[in-house]
């Protein structure tokens, strides 16, 4: 059937090979436009006014000095974002966030903007804005908010998930609980228990290009968007909600994007662009400075874990705990269950229970950082898992493929895995090269397993042919990584034409349906799927019309190899046609030529990555330096590996700069300290090895080509895997994220193993 | 009065005269004067390498040069890399390595490849690696970078070495 | 159906429901149904695993006779 979505485990002709990407020349030749690339007639220059205080009384703003500036067009507040969202909680914090209302909740909250003739006139423009503030008492520690004297970031929290229900107001916003099992009976059983506690400070995505935005809202309530982002839709449909305009008449096209990683999935300045292209009626262009994208966009969650397990002699774990504390900002969300939810789910376990805690603090509104909340829960049990192979004198690998969970296993947060990859991994792990690379002094070996979800959601695709056989592939997925030539290449495969007859665009929204965000690993998987079926929707128009350009019966074409093939012995006469011939034809036999696909993409699956890295310490200085790393992870299908690989690597070098260097570095103050790329190092060209890459491919039963989504994962297992490895190479655990120079030197010094 | 520089240079091989500001950076004037937006501002504070230009050959952060620095000077941008419709070999290398992601640091590493095989035809991994820390990248972990550039490199001197 | 800690609460604290159902939609309903301060907890996000296949978004999803379904808050990546 078109739309049905089993592996068919089918040979492939061009899926799987490495052509060029369709927008390569254009991004290597500076013409491609990104989110401060567009410019409109008239446009005004938006800059924000930011909070200098963690936490402050927003007691008084006045405007009337920047007003009257010469030049100054608009000048905004909460005033002009009037509230309507209608008790929508997510929605009224994303309005909050975007612009403070009374209050200020993290250093570099917005609280003003302005739109001038240019930058000159709106930077002194915010400098006549007069805030009149009550500063607050702060809290941005994440332990330090959970006691119970901490000031209170939002008022109205009463801890949900603890009974009784609290009439306190607390910092913490949900306690959430997942597991199965006895785990004290579990314990119990244990010959072996080791215990240990973590830290990991909070990093930010660290795109390149900073967030930006061309914003031009009419008097007659319409209005277009230019923005960098990884979901124009989406983005449509906050924008129009918070503004109160309708979303057909917001038209928002996605320019290409300078990096996400998660960090764009949501709106920040860009409803405060459109409050002021409204009120000026002029477009405006706002485009974030560095500084400002570390102050104040969503960086991910500062953590404190807890980790205990407990095994038989034999290495089989008979139990195993998890406390997790995220912090989610000054707004609450999900991030410490979705640590709680993925701590354990690399393992088969009898006893399991993690407790995972969404804390507030006075630091800027967390978002998604490439499988959010995973790499954090996965350094805390991946350590204690090392640890518990010391003290079982196993083998580490050895020790995780004798507790891996597999097919039928009960996941600990609750489901039972059907066909999954994670043993694989191991074993691939187990028997690669690089474990048997020899180590020198102060050098060590480390590896760990990790785990996160793929998501499908909301797809659409079109494929139009064109009368001369080439192909118009539109989606609406943002490429983020090369997915065009994916795509490109699914569609060569379905239609048997070459690669280079398809050029496949990302379009706005005016132009096709809803289509979620990229992230969760979708992009490939579900613009991949539409297009698939989209492409046989089209297949059975090609076949018709071939069917009325020979006159026979529809039931006698079938479709090989790019061409329309008349089956039977009495149409052996009858020549192929190929697509480009019938395309020739189509005005003449029903018109354009098209195939569609709307579906909600589901099944893509949960997937593994197993990493190996060596790292080399000097006992002196703390400076490590990565000797070698290997990534293997389960993808279902590459389709276009040069691009799977790319995904491994970058993940891996996100997570290495997490490791080692990245963090957030707040003072006494609750300001942020090192708000910019020379003091928030993240790694540089010369900092890192050739990242080893391998592909395993175990189809994924839910995708007709086994694709599984791929471009989180790889995150999950470095911070764990660097630990592990400098631990070794250091003769100490190292228990704090990042471990940098100073942190390593303290841990050697201190000397626990 | 107005305190606007007149300021006369040659970009790409051509000449141009544009008026700025003494505060403008040559960033801004490549971007928003010229509407030439392959140098990115990715941190404005030269610690990313996004906007990297050659000014007289020299490798710079064009948002720690000021507009009216240029003035009589030569710069070069990542638009002027390509003569005629052909790419430079580090530009097909790039795409052939599928090294770039998103590609916003993309014409950043290119100005800077370039500059590295100006001066150094034959540079191995570490110097490549060196030559290139002042450009960061989010997406690629850099190695298939490496790679397009050595390729490049590679390139370059056999069509000099068949001339 | 099985239902993940957070959502116990509203159940009575049960951790496990019989439901007959044949669709998400369904499911869903009939949860509401018995336990209407599930309404709040559902429209807030939830997502249902049937047999270790996560499904956010489709209701239409067909939930096979004996199928193990699980009831969780619902995830996002980045």
């Amino acid at each position: 059937m078109a739309t049905d979505t089993t592996f068919t485990n089918q040979e492939f002709k061009i899926v799987g090979t490495r052509p060029p990407r369709p927008d390569g020349v254009d991004k290597v030749t500076g013409r491609a436009r990104f989110g401060a690339d567009a410019s409109a007639a008239g446009q005004l220059v938006g800059l924000v006014l930011r909070s200098p205080h963690a936490h402050a009384k927003i007691k008084k703003i006045d405007t009337s000095k920047a007003e009257k500036l010469k030049g100054v067009k608009a000048v905004v507040t909460s005033a002009d974002l009037p509230d309507l969202t209608k008790g929508d909680r997510g929605m009224f914090d994303m309005l909050e966030n975007c612009m403070a209302r009374d209050r200020a909740l993290y250093d570099g909250h917005a609280v003003a903007a302005v739109a001038a003739i240019d930058a000159e006139t709106a930077r002194q423009a915010l400098k006549l804005i007069k805030v009149d503030y009550e500063v607050l008492p702060h809290v941005t520690d994440v332990d330090e908010a959970m006691k119970p004297n901490a000031p209170i970031v939002q008022p109205y929290i009463r801890t949900a998930g603890i009974e009784p229900k609290p009439t306190k107001a607390s910092n913490v916003a949900q306690k959430s609980e997942f597991g199965h099992g006895d785990v004290e009976a579990g314990f119990k059983q244990a010959d072996v228990i080791v215990e240990r506690s973590y830290k990991t400070e909070q990093t930010h995505q660290g795109y390149i290009e900073p967030h930006a935005c061309l914003a031009s809202v009419g008097p007659d309530g319409q209005g277009e968007l230019w923005v960098t982002t990884q979901g124009h839709f989406t983005f449509r449909n906050v924008c129009a909600g918070l503004l109160g305009m309708d979303i057909a008449k917001l038209k928002v096209t996605s320019s290409e994007i300078g990096g996400g990683f998660g960090g764009k999935t949501h709106v920040w300045a860009e409803p405060v662009a459109l409050a002021l292209s409204r009120k000026a009626n002029r477009p405006v262009k706002l485009v974030m400075t560095r500084e400002e994208v570390f102050r104040a966009t969503g960086p991910t969650c500062s953590t404190s874990i807890d980790v205990k397990i407990g095994a038989t002699k034999d290495g089989r774990i008979t139990a195993a705990t998890a406390t997790l504390r995220y912090q989610d900002g000054a707004f609450t969300s999900i991030w410490g269950m979705l640590g709680a939810m993925t701590s354990f789910a690399c393992y088969d376990l009898a006893n399991v229970k993690s407790i995972g805690y969404d804390v507030l603090v006075n630091r800027p509104k967390v978002a998604a950082y490439r499988a959010p909340s995973a790499p954090m829960a996965a350094f805390a049990v991946e350590s204690t898992m090392d640890l518990l192979a010391a003290e079982l004198k196993m083998d580490p690998i050895d020790l995780r493929i004798r507790n891996a969970a597999k097919e039928g296993t009960r996941a600990s947060y609750g489901p039972t895995y059907g066909p999954i990859g994670i043993g694989p991994t191991l074993q691939a792990a187990k028997n690669h090269p690089h474990m048997k690379a020899p180590l020198g002094k102060n050098q060590g070996r480390g590896m760990a397993c990790g785990f996160w979800f793929n998501f499908g959601g909301q797809t659409c695709t079109d494929l139009n042919i064109g009368v001369d056989g080439t192909v118009s592939l539109t989606v609406g997925t943002v490429d983020v990584g090369g997915s065009r030539a994916s795509l490109s290449l699914i569609a060569a495969e379905e239609l048997g034409i070459p690669y280079d007859r398809i050029k496949c665009t990302i379009a706005d929204t005016a132009s096709l349906g809803h289509n979620d965000t990229t992230e969760g690993s979708r992009g490939t998987f579900s613009s991949g799927m539409a297009t698939i079926f989209a492409a046989r929707n089209a297949i059975q128009v090609l076949k018709a019309r071939a069917a009325k350009m020979w006159d026979i019966d529809v039931a006698d074409v079938d479709w090989k190899n790019g061409r329309a093939v008349a089956l039977r012995a009495e149409h052996g006469n009858l020549n192929e046609l190929t697509l480009g011939e019938i395309a020739a034809k189509s005005p003449q036999t029903g018109g354009p030529i098209a195939g569609h696909n709307e579906t909600v993409a589901d099944g893509a699956g949960v997937s593994f990555a197993t990493h190996i890295c060596d790292i080399e310490v000097d006992p002196e200085t703390g400076k490590t330096k990565i000797l070698r790393y290997t990534v293997i992870q389960d993808a279902g299908k590459a389709i276009h590996p040069d691009y799977v690989e790319g995904q491994f690597q970058g993940a891996a070098a996100q997570g290495i700069g997490w490791a080692l260097n990245e963090e957030y570095i707040y003072g006494t103050d609750g300001r942020l300290q090192n708000a910019g790329f020379l003091d928030y190092r993240i790694p540089v060209c010369s900092d890192l090895p050739f990242i080893d890459t391998q592909i395993l491919e175990i189809p994924n039963p839910g995708h007709p080509y086994g694709v599984r989504g791929v471009g989180e994962t790889s995150i999950v297992p470095p911070l764990a895997a660097i630990a592990n490895a400098l631990s070794n190479a250091a003769g100490v655990r190292m228990t704090h994220i990042p471990m940098s120079p100073p942190r390593v030197l303290k841990a050697i010094k201190n000397g626990r193993h | 009065m107005s305190e606007g520089i007149h300021v006369a240079t040659t970009v790409n091989g051509d000449a141009v005269e544009y008026v700025c500001s003494p505060r403008e950076t040559l960033l801004d004037v490549l971007r928003n004067r010229l509407g030439l937006t392959g140098a990115k501002e990715g941190c404005g504070t030269g610690d990313c390498g996004a906007c990297s230009v050659t000014v007289d050959g020299r490798l710079v952060c064009s948002c720690l040069v000021l507009g009216a620095e240029a003035d009589g000077r030569e710069v070069t941008t990542v638009e002027g890399l390509s003569t005629g419709g052909k790419l430079h070999p580090l530009q097909t290398k790039f795409i052939e390595h599928a090294a770039l992601q998103c590609g916003i640091c993309t014409p950043g590493f290119l100005v800077s490849a370039k500059a590295l095989l100006d001066r150094n035809p034959d540079p191995n991994e570490e110097e490549i690696r060196y030559a290139l820390a002042g450009n960061l990248c989010r997406c690629t972990g850099y190695d298939k970078i490496v790679r397009a550039v050595s390729a490049a490199a590679k390139e370059i001197r056999n069509s000099n070495a068949n001339r | 159906m099985q239902l993940s800690a957070s959502l116990r609460e509203f159940a009575g604290g049960a951790a496990s429901v019989t439901v007959e159902a044949t669709s998400i939609r369904e499911l869903l309903r009939k949860l509401i149904e018995r336990f209407p301060r599930m309404q709040r907890r559902i429209d807030e996000g939830v997502a249902v695993s049937i047999n270790g296949e996560i499904y956010r978004d489709d209701r239409n999803q067909q939930i096979p006779d004996g199928a193990e379904v699980f009831l969780l808050p619902r995830i996002q990546g980045g």
